[in-house]
């Protein structure tokens, strides 16, 4: 079946051709059935490339080392949950899963706009099927997941351990969802400025689309956040890594392009700008992917040198040098129709907040490709660190939290003192109140980042809650409904404005949970023995015992030996939590450390055991190697007697060292070494999953559709009142 | 490997049936007619969710009464013209 | 002052405003970087005092744990020259250290030997295994 998989690939690749084709010379020639063509084009890559995924995937599942992308990627002993997710693991296979999950979504957009935007839509047909040529043609050509070998090799080398983790499920696809997504509004933008028609049309759908790829890529951003803390702990969630910027950075184009779409909307101002931001929040997204699979920038997580670097530097290429020449070449359609009237007014604010977000892509950006510019221009590669992006996405990030406050109050056009004093007095005294618990119940002075940070939290969420108030009122004055079901009726008829307030204060939460848990965190490395105690933060931590398991057969995550301890915590002398941090131990194929010792000589895990709650997490970690190095006169001992025992030939060893495993175990259980432990406590670090999940709600209600019964309703209300002028005129 | 050509035959034959559909009925294929008429519908609801935003900015203490009787004025007659519009069409 | 004077002055002032920002930015990114290096280079040309960013593989044998939470290990080239360098670091040690892995860590040189920051150390994920994403 590999080589059916290679045939759909290839047949997939024909299949873009021919629809690029066929849409741009059907649009040429006004022949509408070469652009049906070309649209239904789009519905079949999609089921060759389903086709093409659904072979890698059973090949996965059913453990065919044939395939070398399985042999490399899984093994007899990876459970099933993460055979499947393997699939994703490797270079071939993840771009399979991008080109495929590009594929789905253009056939969403198609089949969104299959009587509408008439004249664009061939153009943005041929544009996405334009990427997914390109992807294709490097399955085809560069990167094949339907390579083979002869004979097959009975077991696979199997997946990371750092990698079993369910997050390891999602997080990828959902990050390549946000990041596929990107491609459609750029393709509808290029669309639309080949066919000059920016008009309201357009925004409506480009602000969808846009708001689609901003939700997938938040969180695929928030998922890989979330499982790189529940892995390492504090500080886990962010480390200015390549990878971790490289989709933070179309994140905050795209939320700038959101915003500056509302001026366009209300004023026809900015037009040249959105068009600008639209078409390089998708050209970012294309270099994330580029980022993480070309090994040009050193990270964590980048898959290693590839042949891939070349093509997908052309690309990028093609991307900006088109959208500067669409751009430059419709400026006349996209002139401004009005001007700002003053620097204090909404429009004011809305364009600050873009600026505010750009400066920080920019300095993400800056940060991140420095190695490379460094070395462009000094010759020596050199990395800024970790503090040198705190020092400028700090003030970015106030400035951001602070005008999330004021965007939502301030008035249009121009404010007067009096607007000013009606709408900032509530939110300015709760900011003020903030300032003054600061000094003295919240304990946080002695950081003016963080303090600051917390009044302009108070500001937002007071601010908003304003708005929420004064809205909730005027509904009540111009209907009759009970209270509960106005302030439901007053979000469903303005989910723009109200889910993007509960996104700004979603934010405000996140950045607060942020700003706490990096700055307040206490953290402890000790050697404990049991029975001992030690303090940290207010609690105490004492050693109780110690824990062991040990498995023949492993199938939950494959660790052969599990080793760990039992930490009770109490505080002022009353009982908290129990801890249970882990070291886990894998095998090593290769026995070069002896039979005993290659049980365990493979990946060592430490398995962090964390206790959360709304006001800090506490944290505990055991340092797995550190635990081997105590072991290791046993396993010398063990590893000699079964040495010894040659006679009795390789099954009954391997038995033989199985038992004398389980005898350290026991050993370990009976007298413990002294346990070397990391812990730590995290301040209100769980507000950052709360603020997510909050902003995730508000993307969602600004994103659904209002109900079609309801906009009758509506309608034929304002058509007789319109008509009322329509008689007086 | 049989297995596998033919599977690939059959995907491929599969598709250019599908694909190539309109090519053999091209009466089937929708006019590009309705364009005017959909886009027209695109800028009414707008217009209309405009009114009301501006409806509710004003409540909400964003808009001057002055600012917003203008405002208010000049959004509905640009919705009785797409009206219009849209009566001429049909 | 008409509006369409006033515009272009809002304009310049903003762009000149941007740009002394980047330049700023800039400058400082070029004071505070840390030069990446191999063993191999690190040991030819590195300044004592300066922090200096290193990359390497584990080498094997080299790995000693100490009291107080330190770790002695060598690192050589990933690639090329064999030369290795030993290194002390102190902090939390990432899962996947072990011999024969790449990391990197930070730090300055004291007297032909590398000392890291504590903390510093950051895995790369094997090459064998690629990481998700």
């Amino acid at each position: 079946m590999a080589l059916a998989g290679r045939a759909a690939l290839v047949i997939a690749l024909l299949t873009s051709l021919c629809g690029v084709g066929m849409s741009l010379y059907g649009a040429r020639t006004g022949r509408r059935e070469l652009v049906e063509v070309g649209r239904r084009c789009v519905y079949g890559l999609a089921g060759v490339l389903t086709f093409a995924f659904v072979i890698l995937e059973v090949a996965f599942v059913a453990n065919d080392f044939a395939y070398n992308t399985v042999a490399n990627n899984s093994s007899l002993t990876t459970p099933l949950f993460y055979r499947a997710a393997a699939m994703w693991g490797s270079q071939e296979g993840s771009l399979l899963l991008w080109v495929w999950l590009l594929s789905l979504w253009s056939s969403l957009a198609v089949f969104l706009t299959r009587n509408r935007l008439k004249e664009i839509v061939p153009y943005a047909v041929a544009v996405l099927l334009g990427f997914a040529t390109f992807f294709t043609s490097m399955l085809v050509f560069l990167v094949t997941p339907f390579a083979t070998s002869s004979p097959a090799p009975a077991n696979g080398a199997g997946l990371d351990p750092l990698l079993r983790n369910p997050s390891m499920m999602i997080h990828p696809p959902m990050l390549y969802s946000g990041y596929t997504f990107f491609t459609i509004p750029f393709a509808f933008a290029v669309g639309a400025l080949i066919t000059r028609r920016v008009d309201a049309e357009w925004i409506q759908l480009a602000r969808r689309f846009a708001l689609a790829s901003w939700l997938f890529l938040g969180i695929g951003i928030v998922l890989g956040a979330h499982w790189a803390y529940y892995e390492i702990g504090w500080g886990g969630y962010w480390g200015w890594d390549a990878v971790e910027n490289a989709a933070l950075m179309p994140w905050l184009i795209s939320t700038a392009f959101l915003h500056s779409l509302m001026i366009q909307e209300k004023r026809g101002m900015l037009k040249v700008w959105n068009a600008s931001l639209v078409l390089g929040a998708s050209t970012l997204a294309i270099v994330g992917t580029f980022l993480v699979r070309s090994g040009v920038l050193s990270s964590i997580h980048a898959f290693g040198a590839s042949t891939l670097g070349v093509p997908f530097v052309i690309l990028i290429a093609v991307m900006v040098v088109g959208s500067i020449y669409l751009v430059v070449s419709r400026r006349d359609v996209l002139r401004s129709e009005h001007q700002l009237d003053s620097l204090i007014s909404r429009e004011a604010a809305f364009m600050l907040n873009n600026i505010v977000l750009v400066a920080l892509a920019f300095v993400i950006f800056w940060g991140t490709f420095f190695p490379l510019i460094s070395g462009a221009v000094t010759g020596t590669e050199s990395e800024v660190g970790a503090p040198w992006f705190d020092r400028y996405t700090v003030p970015l990030a106030l400035a951001l939290v602070a005008l999330a406050g004021i965007g939502p109050i301030i008035p249009w056009r121009r404010a007067t003192l009096a607007h000013l004093r009606r709408n900032f007095a509530l939110p300015l005294a709760a900011a003020a109140l903030i300032l003054v618990l600061s000094f003295t119940t919240l304990g946080i002075s002695s950081s003016p980042a963080t303090v600051t940070l917390f009044c302009a939290v108070a500001f937002v969420l007071t601010s908003i809650g304003q708005e929420f108030w004064r809205g909730f009122i005027a509904r009540r004055a111009m209907s009759s409904e009970a209270p509960p079901l106005a302030l439901l009726s007053m979000i469903r008829r303005n989910r723009r404005r109200y889910g993007g307030y509960i996104v700004h204060v979603g934010i405000a939460i996140l950045l607060l949970g942020i700003a706490a848990s990096s700055t307040f965190t206490h953290t402890a490395f000790t050697n404990l023995a049991r029975g001992r105690s030690t303090t940290l933060g207010g609690y105490r931590m004492t050693n109780v015992r110690p824990t062991a398991s040990i498995v023949t057969d492993p199938t939950s995550t494959g660790a052969l030996l599990t080793l760990g301890v039992i930490l009770r915590v109490t505080r002022d002398g009353r009982y908290v939590m129990t801890l249970h941090p882990t070291a886990e131990f894998y095998p090593d194929a290769s026995g070069a450390e002896g039979p005993v010792g290659s049980l365990i000589a493979g990946d060592q895990v430490s398995e962090l055991s964390l206790n959360t709650s709304l006001r800090r997490d506490i944290s505990a970690a055991i340092d797995a190697a550190e635990i081997q190095t105590a072991l290791q006169g046993e396993i010398n001992q063990a590893n000699a007697l079964v040495v010894k025992d040659r006679a009795a030939g390789p099954a009954k060893q391997t038995e033989l060292s199985y038992f004398l495993l389980a005898a350290i175990a026991r050993g370990y259980l009976h007298d413990p070494p002294t346990a070397p432990l990391k812990l730590a406590s995290t301040p209100l670090v769980v507000w950052l999953w709360i603020g997510a999940l909050i902003v995730l709600a508000g993307g969602l209600i600004a994103i659904w559709p209002p109900p079609g019964a309801m906009t009758g309703r509506v309608r034929a209300r304002y058509l007789a009142r319109v008509a009322q002028e329509l008689g007086r005129a | 490997m049989v297995l596998a050509l033919l599977a690939a035959a059959v995907l491929l034959g599969v598709l250019a049936w599908f694909v190539g559909a309109p090519l053999r009925h091209p009466a089937a294929v929708e006019p590009g007619g309705g364009d005017e008429r959909r886009a027209l519908d695109a800028a009414r609801d707008a217009k209309y969710q405009e009114i009301r935003d501006t409806e509710l900015d004003y409540r909400t203490g964003k808009l001057s009464e002055e600012d917003f009787r203008a405002i208010d004025r000049r959004l509905r007659a640009e919705a009785v013209e797409i009206l219009h519009a849209l009566d001429a069409l049909r | 002052m008409n509006s369409g004077r006033k515009r272009r002055v809002r304009l310049v002032v903003c762009l000149a405003l941007a740009l002394a920002l980047a330049a700023g930015l800039i400058y400082t990114s070029f004071s505070a970087a840390a030069q990446a290096l191999s063993p191999t280079q690190l040991l030819r040309e590195a300044k004592p005092g300066v922090t200096y960013q290193l990359t390497g593989t584990v080498v094997a044998g080299s790995v000693r744990r100490l009291p107080d939470g330190l770790l002695d290990f060598r690192l050589a080239d990933r690639a090329g020259a064999r030369r290795s360098i030993a290194v002390r670091y102190s902090g939390a040690v990432p899962d996947p250290f072990r011999v024969g892995r790449e990391l990197i860590v930070t730090g300055t040189v004291r007297s032909a030997s590398f000392v890291a920051s504590p903390g510093s150390m950051i895995t790369k994920c094997p090459s064998k295994y690629s990481p998700a994403k």
